[in-house]
C-alpha cells in the first residue's frame, strides 16, 4: 500500500482514495448517507435498483451491460447497507486494472463516467424516473421482502430485531416493510431521490493502482453536475441506554422446518461508537462467541453438541448483542441456558488468559487480513467515514492489545438479555 | 527441485515442486502482502463412497468424506486443531465438496507453526470411538440447516431428476439415517485410502519463501508409498435425465426454480477448462445480464435479480443449470431453451461475442485475484491435469461456433430437466 488519501472533492462529497498497486481489481464505490427510518427504508431500498436499471446515455439493461462489457466486465452493482440507523445507498464498482488488459485501456475513467451517470443522469420521462423501471423495482423490493423468509437464519434475526427495538428506526429491516414499498411512486420517489443527491453526504471510495490526484480529477469531471444545497449532516444513531431490570420476553413462531433457529437479543448500557470501547468490544465479542475459540463454538457447539453454528455478533453503532444458534427443535431449554451460563461466566470474571489472548489475536488478525482485500478496506472506510474520524487499523489493532479481562468481564454483565425468538418446528408447537 | 514459472497473461509467479513422497506442492507468492494462505487438498469428496485397495473392496456409507473432514481435526493428546489455529489469530476451516476434501487456513502471522500443524493433523488421524455420537449429532444439525435452505433443496432435487447413480445425486453430508452407520473404523479405511501424499496437493499463497514451504512438506509429509484407491465406477449415465422434473412445497416467500442438463462426462485436463469456459461464455450470451433474453424476461417481471446460471464439473460429471425466484418457472425455461434453439441455428452475432469474451477475461482476472481462488483451482488442476493460470489462454482459443454448438448439444428441451420449489399453503 503506498498510502491512504482523504480529498474533499466538493460540499459535502468526499473521496478516500488507497493507493495500492498488488490487486487485479480496482474498486470503486460512491455512497449516500440517509437516515433509516421506517418511513425512508423502502424508499433507500428501491432507489439504487431504479437507478440502475437505465440512463439517459443508456437507457436500458442491454445498452448499460454492453458499456461494461467494454470495460472487460467492470460490475457496478447496487448496495444498500444498514449500519445503526444510517442507510448507505449507493453503487460499488470493481474492475480489472488495466496492467493486465490488451492496450492498457482506461477503465477507471469509463467505469467512474458510468457510476455518475447512474448517480446523476438517470432515465426519465417527462422529468420523473421512468414509470415502469420504478413499478417493476418495487414488485422486485415486495418479492424481497417476500422472500426474507427463505433464509430461514437471517429471517429468524430480523424478527427478533424487529420485536426488540419496537418503536426505534433499527428495528426496520433494511429492505422497509411491505405496506411502505407498496406505497412507492414514480412520484414520490423521484422527489426523494432529488432531494437526497443535493442534500446527503456523497462518500466515495477508491482502492487501486492509479493515482489518487488523477482518481480525484476523473471523479470530479464525471460528477460535475451534482447538485449541492444544505448542510450535508452526517446522520446518527440513537442509542437508549440505562436497560435495568428487563424481563425476557420470549417469542416462538413455527414453520415447515427441521432445525429450530434460536435467536437471543441483548442491550448493552452503551454504544461502541468510541474507541476504545469499540476495541473492547470486538475482543469481548470474538470471546463470547465470534470465533472457533469462543465461549459458544466450545460449549454450545463443541462440549454439548447442540449445534453446527452458534456465534455472536454485536451492533457497535446501536449498543447491542446479538446470539444466534441452529438447533434441535427439542433443545431449545438446553441452549438457551449454556448460552446464559457462559455470559454469566464471563460476567463473573472466569477468564482464561489464553482465551483472550486468542481473542485478540483473532481480532487483529482478521482486521489485518481485511487491508489486503479492496472490498474489505471499502467497508473499513464506509464505517469510519459515518462514525467521523477514527483511528486507523493499526492504531486499532494497538488498542485491541491494551484490553484486559476486566473490560470483557464489565460488557458481559452490562448485557441484558430483552427477547428470544425461536422459530421452531410445526410438530413442536404445543410441546 | 522447485520449477518456477511466469505467467504474463496474468501477471503471476508460480513455484512447483513434488515432495519424496509424492505431495505436489505449488507456492504462489505474493510479495507486498500481508495475510497468507495455505490449501492442503485431497483428491478424495462425497461422490467417493465405492472403492477398492490393494484388491479390497470397501464400500462406505453416503457421508463419509465428510464425517472424516469433521473428525480428522481432533489431536491426540492436544487440544484440536482447530482450536489452535484459531487461537494463533488464524482463520481455519475446511469443505468438502463431491470430488474434494480440503484443509485451509489464512492468517498475518506465525505461518510456518501454522503450516506444520495442517500438514501433521490432515496426515495423522486420531479417530476415537468417543467423540462419534458427538461429531453425529453436530454434522444432524448441518444436514438439517441445509434441508430447511430451499436454495439447496431446489439444486439437491435437480441432482435427482439428472441423475441416476446415488454418489451424484446425494448431498455430500450424507443423510441423518447414512451417517448413523459410520464408525471410527469407516473413517480409518478411507483416510488410509485417500489421505496419502501421492493423492493430495499443497498450495499455499503468500508472501512466503517456497523452499521453505516445500522443506516443510518434505518434513511432515510422511513417507509412504502406499498404493492408491481405485475407485468403483458408477454405471455409465446417459445423456438425458432420469425424470423431467420434481417439484416440493416449503415456506418461501416466492417460488424458485433450477433448470439443467447434463453435459460431457469424463472431462480431464486442458479440454475440461476449455469445455467450462465454452459452457460459461454459451449461458452468458443465452441468458446472462447483458443478453437480450434476460432483458426481455426481467422487464416483462418474470424474473429477478435472483435469475442466474451455473456450471460445475465435478466427480467425472458436469452440468449446467439455470434459475431463480419466479412466479413463472416453466414459461421461464421454456423462453430460455426457445431462444437457445434460435441462437444455435442462426449463430452468434459476432460483435455481442467479442463483448461477451472482454467481460470473460475481466472475470478470470478477478478470480485470479482471490487467494481462495487460486488455492481451489490450482489444487482441482492438479487433480484433473491441467495448469489454472493458462485459463485466460484457454480462453482466448474459445470461438463463437464453440458456444453455438454447445448450445445446439445441451440447450435442449429433451436435455433439461427442471426443478421447482413452490410456495406452502
Amino acid at each position: 500500500m503506498k498510502g491512504v488519501f482523504e480529498i474533499p472533492l466538493t460540499r459535502g462529497v468526499r473521496l478516500t482514495a488507497v493507493w495500492d498497486d498488488r490487486f487485479k481489481t480496482g474498486c470503486l464505490s460512491a455512497t449516500l448517507l440517509a437516515p433509516h427510518t421506517k418511513k425512508t427504508a423502502s424508499l433507500n431500498a428501491v432507489l439504487p435498483y431504479v437507478l440502475r436499471r437505465g440512463t439517459a446515455r443508456c437507457p436500458d439493461s442491454e445498452s448499460l451491460a454492453a458499456a461494461m462489457d467494454e470495460l472487460y466486465g467492470a460490475r457496478i452493482e447496487p448496495a444498500i447497507r444498514k449500519r445503526g440507523e444510517v442507510a448507505a445507498l449507493g453503487f460499488c464498482a470493481d474492475f480489472p486494472d488495466a496492467a493486465f488488459l490488451p492496450g492498457r485501456p482506461d477503465i477507471l475513467s469509463g467505469t467512474a463516467c458510468l457510476l455518475g451517470e447512474l448517480l446523476l443522469t438517470p432515465a426519465t420521462r417527462g422529468g420523473r424516473l421512468r414509470g415502469d423501471y420504478v413499478r417493476s423495482e418495487r414488485q422486485n423490493l415486495i418479492d424481497d421482502i417476500n422472500a426474507e423468509i427463505n433464509d430461514k437464519r437471517s429471517y429468524a434475526s430480523l424478527r427478533l430485531v424487529e420485536a426488540m427495538f419496537r418503536g426505534e428506526s433499527y428495528g426496520v429491516s433494511k429492505l422497509g416493510t411491505l405496506a411502505d414499498a407498496a406505497n412507492i411512486s414514480p412520484y414520490a420517489l423521484t422527489k426523494y431521490y432529488k432531494e437526497l443527491i443535493a442534500t446527503a453526504p456523497l462518500e466515495l471510495f477508491y482502492c487501486g493502482a492509479e493515482e489518487p490526484e488523477r482518481v480525484a480529477r476523473v471523479l470530479r469531471e464525471a460528477l460535475a453536475s451534482l447538485p449541492r444545497t444544505g448542510t450535508f449532516a452526517m446522520p446518527t444513531t440513537q442509542v437508549r441506554a440505562g436497560f435495568g431490570d428487563v424481563k425476557e420476553k420470549i417469542i416462538r413462531e413455527t414453520m415447515d422446518v427441521t432445525q429450530g433457529r434460536l435467536e437471543m437479543g441483548f442491550r448493552l448500557d452503551r454504544d461502541g461508537q468510541e474507541e476504545p470501547r469499540y476495541a473492547a468490544l470486538a475482543v469481548f465479542n470474538a470471546l463470547f462467541g465470534g470465533s472457533a475459540t469462543s465461549r459458544l463454538f466450545l460449549n454450545v457447539r463443541e462440549r454439548l453438541a447442540l449445534c453446527y453454528y452458534a456465534g455472536s455478533t454485536v451492533d457497535r453503532n446501536k449498543g447491542a448483542l446479538f446470539v444466534s444458534a441452529g438447533i434441535d427443535p427439542d433443545k431449545f431449554e438446553e441452549a438457551h441456558s449454556e448460552i446464559l451460563a457462559q455470559l454469566a461466566s464471563l460476567a463473573n470474571g472466569f477468564i482464561e488468559p489464553w482465551e483472550l489472548e486468542a481473542a485478540k489475536r483473532g481480532v487483529i488478525s482478521s482486521l489485518l487480513a481485511c487491508l489486503d482485500e479492496p472490498m474489505g478496506l471499502e467497508g473499513l472506510y464506509l464505517d469510519r467515514a459515518i462514525l467521523g474520524s477514527r483511528p486507523g487499523p493499526e492504531e486499532f489493532a494497538a488498542l485491541c492489545q491494551l484490553v484486559t479481562a476486566e473490560d470483557v468481564a464489565a460488557i458481559a454483565s452490562e448485557a441484558k438479555l430483552t427477547h428470544t425468538y425461536f422459530l421452531t418446528a410445526e410438530a413442536d408447537a404445543d410441546a | 527441485m522447485l520449477k518456477k514459472k511466469e505467467y504474463a497473461l496474468v501477471g503471476e509467479t508460480a513455484f512447483t515442486a513434488e515432495t519424496r513422497s509424492g505431495l505436489r506442492v505449488t507456492v504462489v507468492p505474493k510479495p507486498g502482502f500481508r495475510k497468507s494462505m495455505a490449501f492442503l487438498a485431497v483428491n478424495y469428496g462425497g461422490a467417493d463412497r465405492e472403492f477398492t485397495l490393494s484388491g479390497e473392496r470397501f464400500s462406505t456409507p453416503a457421508g463419509t468424506a465428510h464425517f472424516v473432514e469433521h473428525r480428522l481435526f481432533e489431536v491426540e493428546g492436544q487440544a484440536n486443531a482447530l482450536t489452535t489455529l484459531s487461537q494463533r489469530g488464524a482463520n481455519a476451516n475446511a469443505f468438502t465438496s463431491p470430488d474434494m476434501t480440503a484443509y485451509h487456513f489464512e492468517c498475518t502471522d506465525s505461518f510456518f507453526e501454522n503450516l506444520r500443524l495442517l500438514l501433521q493433523f490432515v496426515s495423522t488421524p486420531y479417530f476415537t470411538d468417543e467423540g462419534m455420537d458427538r461429531e453425529r449429532a453436530i454434522i444432524a444439525q448441518e444436514i438439517r440447516m441445509m434441508e430447511d435452505d430451499p436454495e439447496d433443496a431446489v439444486y439437491y432435487a435437480l441432482l435427482r431428476c439428472l441423475y441416476a447413480a446415488p454418489a451424484l445425486r446425494e448431498g455430500v453430508a450424507g443423510t441423518e439415517e447414512s451417517i448413523a452407520a459410520i464408525t471410527a473404523q469407516t473413517l480409518r479405511s478411507a483416510h488410509r485410502a485417500f489421505y496419502t501424499p501421492r493423492n493430495m496437493a499443497l498450495v499455499v499463497v503468500g508472501d512466503q519463501d517456497p523452499r521453505r514451504v516445500l522443506e516443510t512438506a518434505e518434513e511432515l509429509m510422511p513417507e509412504t508409498f502406499a498404493p492408491l484407491p481405485v475407485r468403483v465406477p458408477e454405471k455409465p449415465e446417459g445423456p438425458l435425465p432420469l425424470k423431467m422434473s420434481g417439484q416440493r412445497a416449503m415456506d418461501v416467500g416466492a417460488p424458485l426454480f433450477l433448470a439443467g442438463a447434463k453435459t460431457k462426462s469424463g472431462l480431464l485436463g486442458r479440454e475440461s477448462v476449455k469445455f467450462e469456459l465454452t459452457a460459461t461464455l454459451a449461458l452468458s450470451t443465452l441468458l446472462g445480464t447483458a443478453s437480450p433474453l434476460y432483458r426481455e424476461l426481467y422487464d416483462a417481471g418474470a424474473i429477478n435479480e435472483t435469475f442466474g446460471y451455473d456450471f460445475e464439473n465435478t466427480a467425472g460429471y458436469s452440468q449446467l443449470s439455470f434459475g431463480g425466484e419466479t412466479q413463472k418457472p416453466e414459461y421461464v425455461c421454456m423462453r430460455v431453451l426457445e431462444t437457445a434453439a434460435d441462437l444455435a441455428a442462426r449463430g452468434i452475432d459476432p460483435a455481442f461475442f467479442a463483448r461477451r469474451k472482454k467481460t470473460a477475461l475481466g472475470s478470470a482476472l478477478r478470480s485470479a485475484g482471490s487467494f481462495e481462488n487460486i488455492c481451489y483451482n490450482v489444487a482441482a488442476g492438479g487433480f484433473s491435469g491441467y495448469d489454472y493460470f493458462d485459463t485466460v489462454e484457454v480462453l482466448n482459443a474459445v470461438t463463437a461456433e464453440d458456444v453455438r454448438a454447445f448450445l445446439a448439444e445441451y440447450m435442449t428441451v429433451d436435455r433439461c430437466a427442471i426443478s421447482i420449489i413452490r410456495k406452502k399453503g
